[in-house]
């Protein structure tokens, strides 16, 4: 399972030289390794299909013609990919909601969606491992975790939501990862 | 706690708190363009923090757990042909390769959802002498067994030896039982991206090189249609055995497997009259739609597209390549017939021995 097992390294550095020397061979892996973990979060952030499938064309046009912009000394393939995947599908939602706003006169920072991100992410992850170690976060770093990365929400945003000084939900923010980081480093591989 | 609480270095100002303080919003996307653009002109001088951005962004992408539903297997084409268009490729995956990427991809999504017990399921594989029992690992190892003569072919290493599909697989299949279904989904899986790599790469007349199959031998293009058709079948019979839905090839892919099937079939039937010069003229429908002249007595090129059939049958696509296959009756099977009935029956007959163990 790829959530489980981390492409390795080595991979990435030779599908990057294979990208960079054009083969459409490259190309093809390189979508049925991540296509999932694209289109599957363009969707869980947008919740949008066409949407979704816009943004998976997006993420892989932008590999395809830069390969060259992945530096491997500064994460994975599959954490790079994650980054362009979610920040387009943050711009796309921002954007979205910037239009509403204007037409409906929204006041700023209104909820974007129904609350129940956290749960319907819990239910829907497959990785039973990183469901784990999420849910075992505690409960004011996850819901400031997950209603951030999925709902697409800013620090402020996300910090008049819940009711919480913006320090503090930065605070939140990177203590949160830093736990997850920690955990996803000592738990060991499958 | 990781980089966090480390020494901060020279940058020890309030400025670097600061922006030290941003990063896990940064690496959640969670910031203002200009906050991120200033945390990312510090981060070029800044290794400390560098090294927590890394690690917080990495943490953050485990976020996103593999949706459990695959996108559309048309979304792949799409993709793809979108990506070709902004950059021509250098090396371009030959269009006879095409349906064993389609389906090896598929089948590969397929095998992404399986569960433990999953793998515990026995499949049915069936052709037309008999049936196997056999759990998804083991099906991968026959698929592996055979697409090894192809790898072979190319120069690649061969997971396993000997020259007789059977006792290829029967070996593969007993260096593997020990492993992981994983690992084995794994070792099939890279053989498939190898063989279509190094395809890709090498010149085209390629495609004529024979791969030899023990009992007979094929053209590489031909080669890689069987490997693909074969790839499809087994993967209805894991989705059935575990009770997923599973889809038949596009139609332009199964239009290259008939293709394929019409070629072959001179070869294996039984009732050939050397000489009597007849031809039957297949006429698919349904997804795969095409018109195929079947020279019966004379294995070899078609005759010319003018010639007057003895016998024609017209069958639905998919259900030609479930017959061909080994999963149909071929005297149950809905065709349509006009001209010699007899002959275009054997035709049908005919078709399930293509199947192979």
């Amino acid at each position: 399972m790829p959530v489980s097992s981390p492409t390795p390294i080595r991979w990435d550095r030779q599908i990057q030289r294979r990208l960079a020397r054009g083969e459409e061979s490259a190309l093809g892996e390189l979508y049925d390794q991540f296509a999932p973990l694209v289109h599957g979060l363009a969707n869980r952030v947008l919740g949008d299909q066409a949407a979704a499938e816009e943004i998976t064309q997006d993420v892989f046009a932008h590999v395809w013609q830069h390969p060259e912009s992945f530096d491997p000394a500064q994460g994975s393939m599959r954490s790079w990919i994650g980054t362009l995947t979610h920040r387009r599908a943050v711009e796309r939602l921002r954007r979205e909601a910037a239009g509403a706003d204007a037409g409906l006169g929204c006041a700023d920072g209104a909820p974007l969606e129904p609350p129940s991100v956290e749960e319907e992410v819990l239910a829907a992850a497959t990785a039973a491992r990183v469901q784990y170690i999420v849910s075992s976060l505690p409960q004011a770093l996850r819901e400031t975790l997950l209603l951030t990365y999925f709902g697409g929400r800013t620090y402020r945003q996300a910090a008049k939501e819940l009711g919480i000084a913006p320090d503090t939900a930065k605070h939140r923010m990177r203590l949160g990862l830093q736990l997850l980081a920690t955990a996803l480093s000592t738990e060991p591989a499958l | 706690m990781s980089a966090a609480d480390v020494e901060v270095g020279r940058l020890g100002s309030e400025l670097h708190e600061g922006l030290r303080s941003l990063l896990g919003a940064w690496a959640l996307d969670a910031c203002t363009v200009q906050e991120a653009t200033r945390l990312e002109t510090h981060l070029l001088s800044c290794p400390a923090c560098r090294e927590e951005a890394r690690q917080l962004r990495d943490a953050a992408g485990w976020l996103s757990a593999d949706e459990p539903l695959d996108p559309e297997p048309s979304l792949r084409r799409q993709v793809l042909d979108g990506c070709l268009d902004r950059r021509e490729p250098a090396f371009r995956v030959p269009a006879y390769a095409e349906p064993f990427v389609a389906e090896t991809a598929r089948l590969d999504a397929l095998l992404r959802d399986l569960g433990e017990l999953d793998w515990m399921e026995p499949a049915t594989l069936r052709w037309h002498a008999g049936t196997e029992q056999r759990r998804p690992a083991d099906v991968l190892c026959h698929l592996a067994a055979v697409d090894g003569v192809l790898a072979r072919t190319l120069g690649l290493p061969d997971p396993t030896e000997g020259a007789d599909l059977a006792e290829r697989d029967a070996r593969l299949c007993a260096a593997q039982a020990e492993r992981q279904p994983t690992a084995v989904r794994a070792l099939w899986r890279a053989q498939t991206r190898a063989v279509v790599e190094t395809a890709a790469l090498a010149p085209p007349d390629l495609a004529e090189r024979l791969v030899d199959y023990g009992a007979f031998q094929l053209p590489l293009a031909d080669a890689f249609l069987d490997r693909a058709f074969e790839c499809w079948i087994h993967a209805e019979d894991i989705a059935e055995a575990v009770g997923y839905p599973y889809h038949p090839p596009r139609g332009a892919h199964i239009r290259s497997l008939i293709g394929l099937a019409a070629r072959i079939l001179p070869h294996v039937f039984p009732s050939g009259q050397p000489g009597a010069g007849r031809v039957v003229q297949l006429i698919v429908e349904g997804r795969g739609e095409g018109e195929w002249l079947i020279p019966v007595d004379a294995p070899g090129p078609p005759p010319p597209v003018d010639t007057l059939p003895t016998a024609t049958v017209a069958i639905d696509g998919v259900e030609f390549c479930h017959l061909c296959a080994g999963r149909r009756d071929p005297h149950r099977i809905p065709a349509g017939i006009t001209g010699d009935k007899e002959l275009a029956r054997a035709l049908l007959a005919a078709a399930p021995l293509l199947s192979r163990p």
